[in-house]
């Protein structure tokens, strides 16, 4: 049975960082970083934010914009890698936040960047089997990357949240088909008790994110009978800001295809919400009957590949959105000891 | 703060539950087991106060509270929220100087501070500024 | 009711007193007011000690009892009494009660707080626990804080101005410096206190009282029997007491407080005089703005008045309406519990006419005004001497 999107809702944190505002620290060459990564500034969370305050707000828009009963929704899965505990879910705090308890399931997920997605996929399974009338998926994340590692110029906060219901008039967008890829290939990890993750460099390209995104695209491509052609617009996993595009060449999708999606050169990577909140960015701007791509990666965990056709619901509700321009406009610049200090880098 | 006392308040402190008196219909914040108004002919019943209201009046806390230093210098604020009850809560996100009386807020989710580095993590809400 | 007397005072010096324990404190204070009022302890019938927190400052409760044993008292009724920084002032009015009732004729009213055994940060720490832990300090909330909130709504509604708030400061300095028993000898301008380090804007270090250890003690008796042991036994003439919400933003305004201004009501009329009889009052100054308020709150002037009040100079030791002539909790210093019944010793020892340099000309009729929290509570007692 195909579902349907019924509502989303987005959160960037306020605060940004500039990549000159880092590269002057470690005396590294702006101009080559921005160009070579293709970003400009990431998301910095505040001192009083973590995964799940940004799941909240996220959470809380997606219930406004779908204009349910937040007691309907039946299972919430919050996919992140910097889940504020390392035993205590979020989920119930997203739950609790938007009362949508205690009737109902919940969980969280830990799957690199594609955490977000693959509680999309299970919310897909959840309600099309009718077990639930709705479920929420959502991608949340602080990052954290090495003070002086390249990762640090991209990990950024954000999360996206999306509630999955059926398919009749109140979709906003039917989601048509998914595809995953998924193989053990370890080109980014953190330790258990470690702070920040190490990664393979650029075993990081070929082999891992370009394998996977490129394979689980083909994968839902050959499945349902499409080509590049038949979507407005895709979105890829953005780690920086070009490896989505070179996947998008690769591909055989143009430029214009990808750029409504592609944030991470303005937020950073938001790792688990990326490749939701590049969706939920061509939601905010998509006619009825567009059909979007979507193809998440996590690292060691495969990609999921989504096509999602829009409805007429969609320009109906759109009075509902919290758009995600709103969130990426609205910024301010710190330095980097103020980032250090809401980062909790300081030793005390 | 023991666990238990921190999450009895979980439903006020993420989702401004407070009460209503069915008797006189005056809405409170935070939550009241007597109606101060009927006393006990009063029917209070819990209810969900709108997040939003308006600042009357704030401060730029710099001499931290206990387990707030590391946000200092911080804005406290008593905002009186449309359902009419005022409470006293941090405007997060802000510069400073760009408080003013009379501007309009909407309460967000937001840590509050944590049990020390291993201990639990209070949430609760904090104005932000409607622009 | 019978009448009441005041037939003795002591009070300790103020400040960071390293050396001192707490029971040394209070002896002290206890054992001025004996010698004081010539009386001996074996013919004391009780004593109310008001202290806030021994326990969170020296990790010690049932101090009624400590206190009474280690003054040699044991076995006369000792009652702790709490209202966070109004317990002096509640403790002096159970005292009154107690004598008024004729359950008791020689009742010590005594008032205690040692403040430095812990850290500063602990300190405010346990301050803070007067304001409600669950809507106020979880939110970050602090004591000056919550009073900074009231001075911002009072310079946007009255336009009060910061310098306004200074000059308490500067007049309570000054008064201080004459104070042998206050903490502070230092005189301070309107500009030292404007660029004092803020703690919590508007309000700034000198905008602050300090942290004090301190103590007490004045002793009361039935009026008809307080010339036995003093020529010039002071009358309680009113005592008054009010409550309000714990919470500030549960009240209906933030520049005033109704607690003082319905515990005057009560003493004013127990007193039978109204504002314009008072010739001086020791008022609450935890804070500048607090004095400003209380001036109003007590109807010493119009609300709002009460910056220009004292910037025009008029609550001066020289002035019609002389306000914290002790140097006030500002100058004097703050031991929280202490500091209800150390005002009672500086209106008493003003109407008897002993306090040497700063003493007033026209002193008949008194009055002292303590808070508890950020306005909770509020106790009030009206002075004048017996002949």
């Amino acid at each position: 049975m195909a579902v349907g999107i019924t509502g989303y809702g987005v959160y960037v944190p306020r605060y940004r960082i500039k990549a000159e505002e880092i590269a002057k620290v470690w005396g590294a060459d702006p101009e080559k970083i921005k160009h070579g990564l293709n970003i400009t500034e990431k998301s910095v969370p505040g001192p009083d934010e973590d995964a799940a305050t940004i799941a909240v707000e996220a959470a809380r828009n997606a219930v406004s914009h779908a204009g349910i009963n937040a007691r309907d929704i039946g299972v919430i899965y919050v996919g992140s890698e910097s889940h504020p505990y390392a035993v205590k879910p979020t989920a119930t705090i997203v739950a609790e936040a938007i009362e949508a308890t205690p009737n109902l399931t919940a969980a969280d997920y830990e799957f690199a960047c594609k955490a977000g997605t693959a509680g999309l996929q299970a919310c897909m399974g959840v309600v099309g089997f009718g077990m639930m009338n709705y479920g929420m998926a959502i991608g949340t994340d602080t990052s954290q990357g090495a003070p002086g590692d390249a990762l640090e110029y991209t990990a950024a906060a954000g999360g996206a949240s999306f509630i999955i219901g059926n398919n009749g008039s109140e979709a906003i967008a039917t989601i048509e088909g998914t595809c995953s890829f998924t193989t053990d290939t370890p080109d980014f990890w953190r330790r258990e008790m470690r702070p920040y993750p190490r990664h393979g460099g650029r075993f990081t390209g070929k082999p891992a994110y370009f394998k996977h995104v490129l394979s689980a695209t083909h994968a839902l491509l050959r499945k349902l009978k499409l080509t590049p052609q038949d979507f407005a617009y895709a979105v890829f996993h953005q780690p920086n800001g070009k490896f989505p595009v070179q996947a998008a060449k690769e591909l055989g999708f143009s430029k214009t295809q990808v750029a409504q999606g592609l944030l991470t050169p303005k937020i950073g990577n938001t790792y688990s919400a990326a490749s939701m909140l590049g969706l939920a960015s061509v939601l905010d701007i998509a006619k009825p009957n567009e059909r979007i791509l979507v193809v998440s990666y996590g690292s060691g965990a495969g990609s999921d590949a989504f096509s999602i056709l829009t409805h007429d619901a969609i320009e109906k509700k759109r009075k509902n959105t919290v758009p995600i321009s709103k969130y990426i406009n609205q910024k301010e610049y710190v330095d980097y000891s103020t980032y250090a200090k809401y980062r909790g880098l300081l030793v005390k | 703060m023991s666990v238990a006392r921190f999450w009895r308040e979980i439903p006020s402190r993420y989702n401004l539950i407070g009460s209503k008196c069915g008797n006189c219909n005056k809405i409170m914040f935070p939550p009241r087991f007597i109606c101060p108004y009927c006393r006990r002919t009063g029917k209070l019943e819990p209810y969900n106060l709108r997040k939003k209201g308006k600042i009357v009046s704030y401060t730029v806390v710099h001499a931290a509270a206990n387990g707030f230093e590391e946000q200092a210098p911080y804005t406290l604020a008593i905002v009186e929220l449309d359902d009419g009850p005022s409470v006293t809560t941090q405007i997060t996100d802000c510069n400073h100087s760009e408080i003013n009386i009379g501007d309009t807020v909407e309460l967000v989710f937001r840590r509050m501070g944590q049990d020390g580095e291993d201990g639990v993590i209070y949430y609760g809400y904090k104005g932000r500024l409607l622009k | 009711m019978r009448d009441v007397a005041v037939i003795g005072v002591g009070l300790t010096k103020f400040g960071e007193l390293w050396d001192v324990s707490f029971r040394e404190l209070m002896l002290e204070a206890g054992v001025r007011a004996l010698e004081d009022a010539g009386i001996d302890g074996r013919q004391l019938d009780a004593m109310y000690t008001g202290n806030m927190s021994a326990g969170q400052f020296i990790n010690q409760e049932h101090v009624s009892s400590l206190v009474a044993d280690h003054a040699g008292l044991v076995p006369i009724p000792a009652t702790r009494v709490e209202a966070a920084c109004a317990s002096g002032g509640l403790a002096l009015r159970h005292a009154i009660i107690a004598v008024a009732s004729g359950l008791h004729d020689f009742v010590v009213a005594s008032g205690i707080e040692k403040m430095t055994d812990i850290m500063t940060a602990g300190a405010t720490g346990a301050l803070a626990t007067a304001a409600d832990q669950e809507w106020e300090v979880y939110q970050g909330a602090t004591f000056p804080g919550l009073y900074a909130l009231m001075a911002r709504r009072h310079m946007y509604e009255f336009g009060t101005t910061e310098e306004h708030l200074a000059n308490v400061a500067v007049k309570n300095h000054e008064n201080a410096f004459l104070n042998p028993c206050a903490q502070y000898h230092l005189k301070v301008s309107v500009e030292d206190v404007m660029n004092s380090s803020p703690v919590s804007l508007p309000l700034k270090l000198l905008d602050c009282s300090p942290i004090t250890d301190g103590a007490a003690c004045v002793i009361l008796a039935p009026a008809e029997k307080a010339r036995m042991f003093t020529d010039t036994p002071i009358l309680v003439a009113g005592t008054g007491q009010a409550s309000d919400h714990i919470s500030l933003h549960s009240r209906t305004s933030l520049t005033g407080l109704n607690a003082t201004v319905e515990a005057a009501k009560v003493a004013y009329k127990m007193a039978k005089v109204g504002p314009k009889d008072i010739d001086l009052a020791e008022v609450h100054d935890c804070f500048t703005i607090a004095e400003i308020m209380a001036i109003e709150d007590l109807g010493f002037c119009k609300k709002g008045d009460g910056g220009k009040m004292t910037a025009e100079g008029q609550t001066t030791l020289n002035s019609a309406k002389p306000i914290n002539t002790s140097g006030g909790l500002k100058g004097k210093g703050h031991p929280v519990g202490a500091t209800g019944i150390a005002q009672a010793v500086e209106i008493v020892s003003q109407l008897r006419g002993e306090t040497g340099k700063r003493q007033i000309n026209k002193a008949d009729v008194g009055m002292t005004h303590n808070v508890g929290g950020s306005g909770g509570t509020a106790v009030i007692h009206i002075f004048r001497r017996a002949d």
